[in-house]
């Protein structure tokens, strides 16, 4: 079962990437000081992973308290406390980091036929500076002073004023911050550089497409909550004034230059997913992808617009009426690439020869819950509605549907699609076929009622809630439930599969991007011979002679 | 897992450009980090014009000026060593770059006087004399140390980079063949001096 890359047959017996490391060491050593692509995407999965499951639990353990009014199981600065390390955890930690640390860098150098990227050390870096900021938010809870309960905002001038540890906490994501930036630097000069000869832009792979646009937000947007931090760390140390109203610092710029970020960040979370979509529905559908220039350049379109709406998140910040409507159009306009891609999606399927494999279950979640999410952001992006839902569970329940319908869905369906790959190993399809099931039951039962509670002005954050929305709330825990049992059923069958499961062949789906035909798990070099790129990225037409060989 | 060894298999990797490019898009990151204190400035300087034109005339222009052409000097300094070790002159790029951290060290000593001098006067964030003058003031001043402050933290850093490259050349792991650490660095430089051209009237000159 030879595989060719561009007729050069690969060599099987050529050890794996587990089996043969870039360093003379052997080992756990291998892996902590490798400069190996595949290693590091492996070693931040380790990471990220472990984190996801701590933001969940905490999560479980808010919906939990929540489920009866007043005091279930933790008081109310407890759940303060709470509700901002599931914040930090699951944006700084999981969903900005997850896709492009992972994926991307597992990947991206695989699709553009490179060895690896291009600064293989700074990437290793990248990891250890990713760890100490992990690190940082985890030793700022037992410091004394205790866990930051500001929120995830960290709004002025609360977060001057609070006496948790705000100033760690913060520096903690100033420091995720930075190794942001550096993997936002590796990808885009790996995708200028490292591409095989061949491989023009537009024969790039969608998923190299959506990362190099994820790469440019984070260079362009990081540096900015990064002084944003910096300057709240200085105002707690030293009281310069520049955010404390009593000194004449303005609180409102802070949120602006907050947002200015942290709006961008939100696409930095989605566009990778999108292009995790993109590669997933051709290979079930067996045809090439609809409109590729259009989703291609839908990914720059939206990096470039989601730059310019950030201030839809303070309509009722105070700002002038000139500045909310203008923000208000530019938040309507950012919502045309994503529907550019969503309809592209859907045209790839029509007459597709559809093979309804977990992948494809899961992208199928995908966009009934991130159609929800997108539409459900226009309901906030409008003024009027804006002003009776801000601040409200419909806000909450808005950007799950988008952060965890969205990219949430999308990390376990690019988990399902390149597992085979990454590990060699195969799951049970039919257990994975159940866990997406599972996973829209207990998802839809846990946030629906969230938008109909935050319409009827269920506020965002609260201990405690009037008893007409405990049934609601019940619903939602019970939904909570379900969802964190789902995800621990996952992390089951898929480490069974790790241990026990089926070898898996190079190419079990029928992809015909480039990691398709190399060994699963692929060799240290990843290609024997840089292949020479002749055929668009998604041409069927070779899956023949790809079998045949 | 059996690891096992075999480095020599791997490709060494050099590609020039793409350091550079990296190294550009990193500086891009940089002059975005600054940006966001401009912003700040820009906003705080419009809603209190006359109260930052009279905080800016405590400043020590005359020292302010020395710095800038310190600075500028530098630059060019940073840039003769490279040059002399494209050349192939080992040893006037390692003079260039002895004159270059000379320089940073000279910036940071009048650094040091103007903050000291400032400090005695009573003007330092949170200090009674400060908080008692009026917001655009505290304002002001307040920008003036963390600006200032972040631009000095950067000669440093800078400094250290430029001390490793000294070793470098030394070493002979920077060589007139392979030279792209020099140049990045010479790159980084240069930002740090632009910087200080734009720190400089903005909180000097215009008064």
């Amino acid at each position: 079962m030879a595989d060719t890359v561009a007729g050069l047959p690969v060599q099987h017996a050529e050890k794996s990437f587990y089996q043969q490391s870039t360093n003379k060491y052997s080992g756990i050593l291998s892996w902590l000081l490798t400069t190996d692509h595949k290693r590091i995407g492996i070693m931040y999965l380790a990471a990220i992973g472990f984190f996801f499951f701590v933001g969940a639990v905490i999560g479980l353990l808010m919906r939990l308290e929540l489920i009866a009014p007043g005091r279930q199981i933790m008081d109310a600065q407890t759940y303060n406390s709470f509700f901002t390390l599931h914040g930090v955890i699951m944006i700084f930690l999981f969903i900005i980091p997850g896709l492009p640390a992972i994926f991307g860098n597992f990947f991206l150098p695989i699709q553009i036929g490179a060895r690896d990227v291009a600064f293989p050390r700074l990437n290793l870096l990248s990891w250890y500076i990713y760890m100490i900021g992990a690190a940082l938010v985890l030793v700022s809870l037992f410091l004394p002073g205790g866990p930051i309960d500001t929120g995830w905002t960290f709004y002025i001038p609360y977060s001057v004023r609070s006496t948790t540890n705000v100033s760690m906490a913060i520096f903690a994501a100033f420091v995720l911050g930075f190794s942001s930036i550096l993997t936002g630097i590796n990808f885009v000069t790996t995708t200028h550089r490292l591409r095989a000869p061949g491989m023009s832009f537009f024969k790039m792979p969608l998923f190299v497409w959506a990362t190099y646009a994820t790469a440019w937000i984070q260079i362009i947007a990081t540096p900015v909550i990064g002084i944003t931090i910096l300057l709240v760390i200085i105002e707690r140390l030293f009281g310069v004034g520049i955010f404390d109203p009593a000194l004449g610092g303005d609180p409102i710029l802070f949120q602006h230059m907050f947002w200015i970020y942290s709006h961008p960040a939100v696409y930095i979370m989605i566009l990778p997913a999108m292009g995790v979509v993109s590669e997933i529905i051709p290979t079930f559908a067996r045809r090439t992808i609809f409109g590729y220039k259009a989703i291609a350049m839908s990914s720059l379109a939206i990096a470039f617009v989601g730059y310019l709406v950030w201030a839809h998140h303070m309509f009722t910040s105070g700002m002038s009426d000139t500045a909310r409507w203008i923000f208000s159009l530019l938040t309507f306009i950012v919502a045309l690439p994503s529907g550019v891609k969503i309809f592209n999606w859907v045209a790839t399927m029509y007459k597709g020869s559809i093979d309804p494999q977990p992948p494809f279950l899961w992208v199928m979640n995908f966009i009934f819950l991130f159609s929800i999410g997108g539409l459900t952001g226009l309901v906030l992006g409008s003024l009027a509605t804006n002003i009776h839902l801000h601040d409200t569970y419909f806000v909450v329940a808005h950007f799950h549907y988008v952060m965890f319908g969205g990219t949430g869905t999308i990390f376990f369906a690019a988990m399902h699609y390149w597992f085979p790959k990454m590990f060699g190993k195969m799951y049970n399809i039919k257990l994975a076929r159940i866990a997406v099931l599972l996973f829209f039951v207990g998802f839809n039962l846990l946030y629906f009622p969230k938008f109909i509670m935050g319409y009827m002005g269920m506020p965002r954050r609260y201990y405690d809630y009037l008893p007409q929305f405990e049934a609601l709330q019940e619903i939602s825990t019970v939904g909570s439930w379900i969802v964190v049992g789902t995800l621990f059923f996952i992390l089951g069958y898929l480490i069974h599969a790790l241990l026990k499961g089926k070898k898996a062949t190079s190419n079990p789906w029928g992809g015909v991007t480039l990691e398709w035909h190399i060994a699963s798990p692929p060799s240290m070099e990843n290609f024997a011979e840089i292949p020479t790129v002749t055929r668009e990225p998604y041409d069927f037409s070779q899956l023949k002679e790809m079998k045949n060989e | 897992m059996n690891s096992y060894t075999d480095a020599a298999v791997h490709h060494v990797h050099r590609d020039d450009a793409g350091a550079k490019m990296g190294m550009w898009l990193f500086l891009f990151t940089e002059v975005l980090l600054f940006g966001g204190m401009f912003l700040v400035y820009a906003v705080y300087r419009y809603q209190h014009p006359d109260q930052f034109r009279l905080a800016a005339m405590e400043l020590n222009t005359g020292i302010g000026t020395l710095n800038t052409i310190i600075l500028l000097t530098s630059s060019l300094t940073m840039a003769l060593s490279i040059a002399s070790l494209q050349k192939g002159n080992r040893f006037l790029s390692m003079t260039m770059l002895s004159v270059t951290l000379l320089f940073a060290l000279m910036f940071m000593v009048n650094k040091y006087f103007e903050w000291s001098a400032k400090f005695s006067h009573g003007i330092y964030p949170g200090s009674p004399e400060l908080v008692n003058k009026p917001n655009g003031e505290i304002l002001f001043f307040g920008l003036y140390y963390v600006m200032t402050g972040l631009h000095a933290l950067h000669v440093l850093v800078g400094m250290i980079i430029l001390t490793f490259m000294f070793v470098f050349i030394k070493r002979n792991k920077v060589t007139s063949e392979n030279y792209v650490k020099l140049d990045n660095s010479g790159l980084y430089w240069h930002l740090v001096d632009l910087i200080w051209i734009f720190l400089f009237p903005l909180f000097y000159l215009i008064q």
